[in-house]
């Protein structure tokens, strides 16, 4: 006999398992004190460059680490190897954005030793990335300054998911008539208090201000979490 | 373009529900956040694709839509908020980044055939 159908209640986040394992993720990565940086942005942002210059940078001090997404070339992975910092790559063929269970496919067997950062490169997209919690512990969203200011307004949900901007591209701020504080409204706009950082990765104007900032945040997480 | 996956794992977990109570569903509903980085009718275009050759093949997705709804600082109150662009009280103008509402992707019932 056939029954009428009937309502069931379920609460189920359909981005559960990315969650389960991002949380995962994140765990281990406290446990092995190991402080993780997410890069977001739209193609050509910058990315790769200010991975480059921050990699070279920061392995003076610290043992960094990166893992890029990419969605055919192996050509950033290849980039950012020049920082002779270990790099990572994941094709993510035409997916649009990196998942948490891709980040721990690309750990397991990678034998890096110990890591101080951790950064991982999304793939370009202001769009698709924002749904998905890699473990990270800090999402920068960055943004160049050929791009126009009004691009926060043009994708909030992105500015929302992350936790810092960075402009990129400073060094042709004049050139195309960058409105800094135009762009700065814009980002407070769609994120109240979000905090912003000015750099050009070709010329280091302002990254050794963002490098402190990401070192300070890790510091602090290692005091508040138990070894 | 991410509402395939999206669509992908809301069929994967209907389909392992159904298996489990040993039930056919006609309908999945689905709350939405307008800060969710879903698109609707992109999701709902989807899920028709994601279904297809499952046993969910014909199913419907039903969205509820759900509005940003931030808390002000001022007025010490929740208040809804209309345009994702500009995160700030409506009443007063404060601005303000603590948002309570308007992430959710969450599927909330099944309509079941037992």
């Amino acid at each position: 006999m056939n029954s009428a159908p009937r309502l069931l209640e379920v609460r189920k986040n359909i981005l559960k398992q990315n969650d389960l394992i991002a949380g995962a993720l994140r765990e281990r990565f406290h446990r092995d004190g190991v402080f993780v940086v997410s890069l977001v942005s739209s193609p050509g942002a910058g990315k790769t460059a200010f991975l480059e210059k921050t990699l070279t940078v920061l392995r003076r001090k610290h043992r960094v680490a990166a893992l890029v997404g990419d969605l055919a070339t192996d050509n950033d992975a290849a980039r950012l190897a020049r920082s002779q910092a270990p790099v990572q790559q994941i094709t993510t063929g035409t997916l649009c954005h990196l998942e948490a269970a891709m980040v721990k496919n690309a750990l397991e067997g990678w034998n890096i030793g110990k890591l101080d950062l951790l950064f991982i490169e999304n793939v370009g997209n202001l769009v698709c990335p924002s749904s998905y919690d890699l473990g990270e512990d800090l999402r920068l969203v960055l943004m160049s300054v050929t791009e126009g200011e009004d691009k926060p307004l043009k994708y909030p949900t992105i500015f929302n998911s992350a936790d810092v901007a960075v402009i990129t591209k400073m060094d042709l701020a004049t050139a195309v008539e960058f409105d800094e504080t135009v762009a700065r409204a814009s980002i407070q706009a769609v994120r109240p208090g979000m905090q912003v950082f000015t750099v050009s990765s070709r010329t280091g104007a302002g990254m050794d201000d963002l490098f402190s900032f990401i070192v300070h945040r890790s510091a602090e997480l290692r005091t508040i979490t138990p070894a | 373009m991410h509402e395939l996956s999206i669509a992908m794992s809301i069929v994967e977990m209907a389909q392992e529900e159904a298996e489990r109570r040993g039930v056919r569903i006609n309908a999945v509903h689905l709350t939405l956040g307008l800060l969710s980085g879903v698109v609707k009718d992109a999701l709902l275009s989807s899920y028709a694709i994601a279904c297809d050759g499952t046993p969910l093949a014909g199913s419907r997705l039903l969205v509820k839509e759900v509005p940003v709804e931030v808390f002000c600082p001022a007025c010490q109150a929740p208040r809804r908020i209309t345009s994702t662009q500009w995160l700030c009280c409506p009443e007063c103008g404060t601005p303000t980044g603590e948002v309570l509402h308007g992430k959710e992707m969450e599927v909330t019932a099944l309509e079941i055939q037992p």
